[in-house]
């Protein structure tokens, strides 16, 4: 029994070892000095540290820019469909109407669609639209993918509300609106919270529509980094510093959520 | 502190727990659990107006950004439609099927299909597959090493797919590599140099590799609170009536994860078939015609070759292979009574 838990544990390592391997391999090539990283021999340990790589990261081509634009797409997008997905969480998980089946099973469908299938038509419509090259129609095609993920999720957290305590409260004499206020959303708001973050970290990494719908003038993020190209070719090790600004925020904010959303879904294996 | 912490503490979690929502597009549309008796349609709330209206903003954002591009995708692929009608110097064209006849006539797609099914269907083989592997072997390990696990899985869940495009990219870079190092470390081989892109089927390995790597973490967390649910009653009795590791897994373990795994199985496909930045970004924007995917090639063909009709048709035909995969993926969410 001992030697087996022995081998388990080696096996295990080795699998934290390489699953691991990639995200160290980014911080230790964005911490050493940039001829380290061009070695034949690989430098396993960034000495001495230098962030120099960093500083070369942000004056290849204006890092800031695209930071702000896809900052104001996610938030927006993220925003927009808290709002509006909110109000058809409640229609799908608080009432009986004919025809709900089909908006859940459509719900759910919709988010099955490859987006790389719909950028022709996308493209072609924001090009109608006059929108090609701006923020809004970029928002706008976000809602896409982040409206049906935020309906499905919040709808997962208000089910697990149970409804008595609403109901509860519409005896003691709260009208409908008052005890989904006063009952309902602060219980809800953490889901909320985990949603949005959720939401956020896909709009932030969102890549193909970024691309195609936007300028180069205008990239995003995104954009920024898959374009990190030098007259001297690729310098990796500051494209690995940028990486690990664009990776660090992100990782921080799923880090934030990823227990909360778990909780969220498991305690509700109970419903009623 | 979450809303359903708060709301249900007393009832502890019974089996077949959902794994996290949100993972991706195909998100929420986890595995839920069995049905939820008395709750169910909201009775005596509301006449059918009021859901409507809350529904209303939904529907008419989705109808604009999803339900309009979904029919001019469908029209497109029945016109001829290039520069010109872009411009809006030329009215488009309508030709019937002969997107369809010419590209399905076409040799270089029907290449383009079976790569495609082998990238997919290699790259969810081996996600399911490790998945499951590191599921079951952190129910073995030592706390320590399944926390060390966990950090790992967490963390490469987390990157974002063009940030590990870029570091694959680096780590597999022929001059300065880390890869080619360590496996000309390995005696008597020589891979200093070594360019992996040289050829088709070993840059998509590289690709599948990357692929894989990002879509293992939520595999093996999900089926790792899979397992926690398996009733340790039932592997007991198993053991006693003579099973053993395997003959468990098979008949008792397998069974029980039945419903999760065809929900991975089935999201893994739909998001394998639909891999495009790590195909697009590791070749530089431009993939050659032996690393095209369907996607890619549907992208090419529209933006590069400027046939917008003929792209929407490659799309459509993309998104037609799929349908079966996603009646699967619908049939068991009805089944576990999460749609009811």
């Amino acid at each position: 029994m001992k030697t087996s838990r022995l081998g388990y544990n080696t096996l295990g390592l080795l699998v934290f070892v390489t699953i691991g391997f990639p995200v160290y391999w980014m911080l230790n090539t964005a911490f050493k000095p940039a001829k380290d990283a061009i070695d034949p021999t690989p430098h396993f340990i960034p000495w001495p540290v230098s962030l120099d790589n960093f500083r070369r990261a942000l004056s290849i081509s204006d890092f800031w820019g695209p930071v702000g634009r896809s900052l104001i797409v996610s938030l927006s997008t993220v925003g927009i469909g808290l709002v509006v997905g909110l109000l058809a969480a409640l229609a799908i998980s608080r009432f009986a109407f004919r025809g709900r089946k089909i908006v859940i099973v459509g719900i759910l469908a919709v988010q099955m669609v490859p987006l790389v299938a719909m950028i022709i038509p996308v493209f072609l419509l924001l090009n109608d639209l006059g929108q090609y090259d701006k923020l809004p129609g970029l928002i706008l095609t976000y809602l896409t993918f982040i409206l049906p993920f935020t309906v499905w999720t919040l709808r997962g957290f208000i089910v697990n509300i149970p409804k008595e305590l609403e109901e509860a409260a519409m005896v003691d004499g709260c009208s409908r609106t008052g005890a989904f206020v006063r009952v309902v959303f602060p219980l809800l708001a953490p889901g909320l919270v985990a949603t949005s973050i959720y939401g956020f970290i896909q709009a932030w990494n969102e890549y193909l529509y970024a691309l195609m719908l936007l300028s180069q003038q205008h990239q995003t993020a995104t954009v920024w980094l898959s374009n990190f190209t030098t007259q001297h070719g690729t310098e990796y090790a500051p494209m690995m510093a940028g990486s690990t600004m664009m990776a660090i925020p992100v990782v921080i904010l799923f880090l934030l959520v990823q227990r909360k959303m778990a909780a969220g879904l498991t305690a509700g294996a109970v419903k009623g | 502190m979450s809303a359903a912490e708060t709301t249900t503490p007393k009832v502890p979690p019974t089996r077949h727990s959902s794994p996290p929502p949100g993972t991706g597009p195909g998100a929420g549309a986890e595995p839920a659990p069995a049905s939820r008796p008395g709750k169910g349609r909201g009775g005596r709330m509301g006449g059918s107006a009021v859901p409507w209206a809350l529904l209303a903003p939904t529907m008419l954002v989705l109808g604009l950004v999803m339900g309009y591009p979904l029919v001019r995708l469908v029209t497109l692929s029945l016109q001829v439609f290039g520069q010109p009608q872009l411009w809006g110097f030329k009215p488009a064209e309508w030709t019937g099927l002969d997107n369809y006849t010419s590209i399905l006539g076409d040799g270089e797609f029907w290449q383009v299909v079976w790569r495609t099914v082998w990238f997919a269907g290699g790259a969810v083989v081996l996600t399911i597959a490790l998945g499951m592997l590191i599921a079951l072997l952190l129910q073995r390990v030592s706390p320590w090493v399944k926390t060390l696990v966990n950090i790992a899985l967490v963390a490469s869940w987390a990157m974002p797919v063009i940030v590990a495009v870029t570091v694959f990219k680096w780590m597999f870079d022929s001059d300065y590599g880390v890869l080619n190092w360590l496996i000309s470390k390995l005696p008597g081989v020589d891979y200093d140099g070594h360019n992996w892109f040289a050829t088709g089927p070993q840059g998509l390995t590289v690709i599948m590799l990357l692929v894989v790597w990002g879509a293992v973490p939520f595999v093996a967390i999900t089926l790792g609170a899979g397992l926690t649910q398996v009733p340790k009653e039932l592997e007991e009795a198993a053991r006693l009536d003579g099973a053993g590791p395997l003959g468990i897994f098979r008949y008792v373990t397998l069974p029980i994860l039945k419903p999760i795994i065809v929900m991975l199985t089935t999201l893994s496909v739909i998001w394998d078939m639909g891999v495009f930045p790590q195909v697009y970004l590791m070749r530089g924007g431009h993939p050659e015609p032996e690393f095209q995917l369907l996607t890619t090639y549907s992208y090419t063909k529209a933006f590069v070759v400027n046939d917008y009709g003929g792209g929407s048709a490659i799309a459509l035909i993309t998104v037609a292979l799929l349908l079966g995969v996603v009646a699967v993926y619908m049939r068991q969410m009805l089944k576990i009574g999460e749609v009811e």
